[in-house]
């Protein structure tokens, strides 16, 4: 029992103000939280939804795009494909590539190789054999014909287990030559060339001269019986259907500008007869992945982020209702009207930051784990983890603005009546 | 325990005076003069909507009169700004409700802890201070159990050590036996003896005629007037 409070109260003119130490608002937002565990959880759901989209989206599409960079490689990057769209009249039957198309290409600054080629149609008892039609031997009915000019096994980078490649010669001369991947020639039992072994394709004999080992460009090579294309010309005339191509090999860099280049250097009259087509920029070819997916699934992300703030917002609107006897005593004990807005938006903030955490956690794993079933490398940018809680927080803390300001405008009396 | 000297006016309501706007407007409470003295044991009574809660809020600080002055320990409360007069509130003033308003999920040590929270009382000695408070009311020994696993009367006793670890000059009771029976609420009162031979100043309101009796004086209320009857000396002051 001290003295008298009155000769304190009546000498200390100036009351102080109540105070709420930040510990204490702390301490006080923790228990507010813990006290009601599944409501606290169910709350913050909204905002762990939100912000671990956030992050999934974000890491998702960052992993993506790394994968495209890896994929898209120097080959692509150094390869320019033209195709034939001339006209398929009766008076311009043949092929748009004049015949010394390789050599117009090779001309250009960038280019290192060129070559045209066409994949042949077979009548339906052509077929490609190891002998003669009507002798009991191997058939490789999978095998597809190619013509091509000499210059596509440079242009492909090719490598022979034995023998090699067709050139100028053979195709001035129409030689009946052709060259065959290893696949093929174990179908057709060809193990050595020293034998000059043929294939025939329908009634005709092609020596093999070649046995494919390897090629870093069109693979389908590897499968195929290749000839030169004056004999397929002459053989099976000009392609049907599809128009003949050319693969073209640049230095890096240079597919750009021979692209532009190509089509007027193979017929400077008819430049329209094809189409060429340069390898995608990988900047754009990037942009457009993160333009089409990280725009559609963020703004998903927001829209989670937003739903979570209006549960937050909601369930602490209802919480204040519900805890409208707890203010009315807060404020009997001395609280003023800022420490009930302190300590609700203390809580809602709270939940905002733990529902952002555990988000940001949630969609790491995501992320981390869908790299992992794809055999991708996981690619999430730090300052994206750095932010995720804090946008959780944030939007908690705007969530609880409107619920916290209406606590503290409930009068006391009004409260402690309920 | 903080008490004013005895003989000195702890409450004065000067012309004091509460309308509630409405429409339509109502004279809860009309212009009226009360001084209740450092130590004494005060008595509201009157029935449902006579004014009492008008007069013990007032008291309390927890509202504002529309008309006259109302010295708290001397200082004119009508002087203050809202966040002051919260800090007087704290500071001078102990309440107990008749619906107790413990926080459900915290235990009884937590909850009279509560009263210290926006009080300039460091954090260590709280919990010693609310033990020894409990301990005064005669529930040390339930000091960790929730509101939800006591009795009414014990819930009522956590409020009283609640009402009083804030070392009040004022002990405001509203109905404070209305939701206990009747061996409970003897009990109460004399607790509310007790603390009253320790000095504290008490105002209960009440339409129990029996622990109308527990006070020195009563003061009647009816319809919004305040009516003083004889005092009595039931219960002698320390």
């Amino acid at each position: 029992m001290t003295k008298s409070r009155l000769a304190v109260g009546r000498s200390r003119l100036a009351v102080g103000r109540s105070r709420l130490a930040v510990r204490d608002l702390v301490s006080e937002a923790v228990a507010g939280i813990l006290q009601r565990p599944a409501r606290s959880v169910l709350t913050a759901l909204g905002t762990v939804l939100g912000v671990g989209a956030f992050i999934s989206v974000l890491g998702l599409t960052g992993t993506a795009a790394s994968q495209i960079d890896a994929r898209f490689n120097l080959l692509t990057a150094t390869e320019v494909d033209v195709t034939d769209v001339g006209p398929r009249t009766a008076a311009a039957p043949g092929v748009a590539f004049p015949a010394d198309a390789d050599a117009r290409i090779t001309r250009l600054n960038g280019a290192l190789a060129a070559g045209v080629y066409w994949d042949v149609r077979l009548g339906p008892e052509e077929a490609v054999r190891a002998a003669p039609a009507g002798a009991a031997d191997r058939v490789d009915s999978g095998a597809q014909v190619v013509a091509a000019s000499p210059g596509i096994w440079s242009a492909t980078d090719a490598r022979f287990v034995q023998g090699r490649a067709f050139d100028s010669f053979h195709e001035d001369r129409r030689q009946a030559v052709a060259v065959i991947g290893e696949g093929t020639a174990r179908r057709l039992g060809i193990t050595t060339l020293r034998t000059h072994p043929a294939v025939f394709i329908g009634g005709t004999a092609f020596t093999v001269i070649g046995i494919l080992e390897d090629v870093e460009r069109k693979p389908e090579l590897l499968l195929s019986v290749t000839v030169p294309r004056s004999v397929a010309e002459r053989t099976w005339g000009a392609p049907a259907d599809e128009g003949a191509r050319m693969l073209v090999a640049t230095r890096l860099g240079a597919a750009g500008q021979l692209a532009r280049e190509a089509a007027v250097a193979l017929r400077p009259e008819h430049p329209e007869y094809f189409k060429v087509t340069p390898p995608p920029d990988p900047r754009s070819l990037r942009g457009a992945v993160g333009d089409d997916l990280n725009q559609l699934f963020l703004l998903l992300a927001g829209v989670c982020l937003v739903v979570g703030a209006v549960g937050i917002a909601n369930t602490t609107l209802v919480a204040v209702m519900e805890r409208t006897g707890e203010i009315g005593l807060r404020r009997a004990l001395g609280a003023r009207g800022i420490h009930i807005t302190l300590q609700f938006l203390a809580e809602s903030a709270a939940l905002g930051l733990v529902g952002g955490l555990v988000g940001t956690s949630i969609g790491t794993v995501a992320v981390v784990s869908v790299s992992a079933v794809r055999r991708w490398t996981p690619v999430i940018d730090p300052t994206h983890l750095a932010l995720a809680p804090a946008l959780g927080l944030a939007a908690g803390l705007l969530a609880g603005l409107y619920p916290a300001w209406r606590a503290s405008r409930i009068p006391p009396v009004e409260a402690l009546r309920r | 325990m903080t008490t004013s000297a005895a003989g000195t006016p702890v409450i004065e309501f000067r012309d004091v005076e509460l309308t509630y706007p409405g429409p339509p407007a109502v004279r809860a409470l009309r212009p009226c003069d009360l001084r209740i003295d450092s130590g004494e044991f005060i008595t509201v009574v009157g029935p449902s909507g006579s004014g009492k809660s008008t007069l013990l809020n007032i008291a309390g600080l927890l509202d504002t009169p529309t008309r006259g002055r109302y010295l708290l320990n001397g200082i004119d409360t009508g002087a203050l700004s809202g966040s002051r007069l919260a800090a007087l509130r704290g500071e001078h003033i102990g309440f107990v409700f008749q619906a107790f308003h413990l926080l459900p999920h915290r235990s009884a040590l937590e909850n009279v802890e509560l009263a210290m929270l926006y009080q300039p009382v460091p954090r260590g000695q709280r919990r010693p201070r609310a033990t020894a408070v409990l301990d005064r009311v005669g529930l040390g020994h339930r000091a960790t159990a929730l509101p939800t696993q006591m009795s009414g009367g014990e819930r009522q006793r956590v409020a009283v050590a609640r009402a009083l670890v804030g070392e009040p000059s004022l002990l405001l009771c509203d109905e404070p036996t209305g939701n206990l029976d009747s061996d409970t609420a003897a009990s109460l009162l004399a607790l509310l003896d007790t603390l009253h031979r320790d000095g504290m100043t008490i105002v209960v309101i009440t339409h129990d005629a029996q622990v109308a009796e527990h006070g020195q004086r009563t003061v009647t209320i009816r319809d919004g007037v305040l009516s003083e009857a004889a005092p009595r000396r039931r219960t002698e002051a320390a």
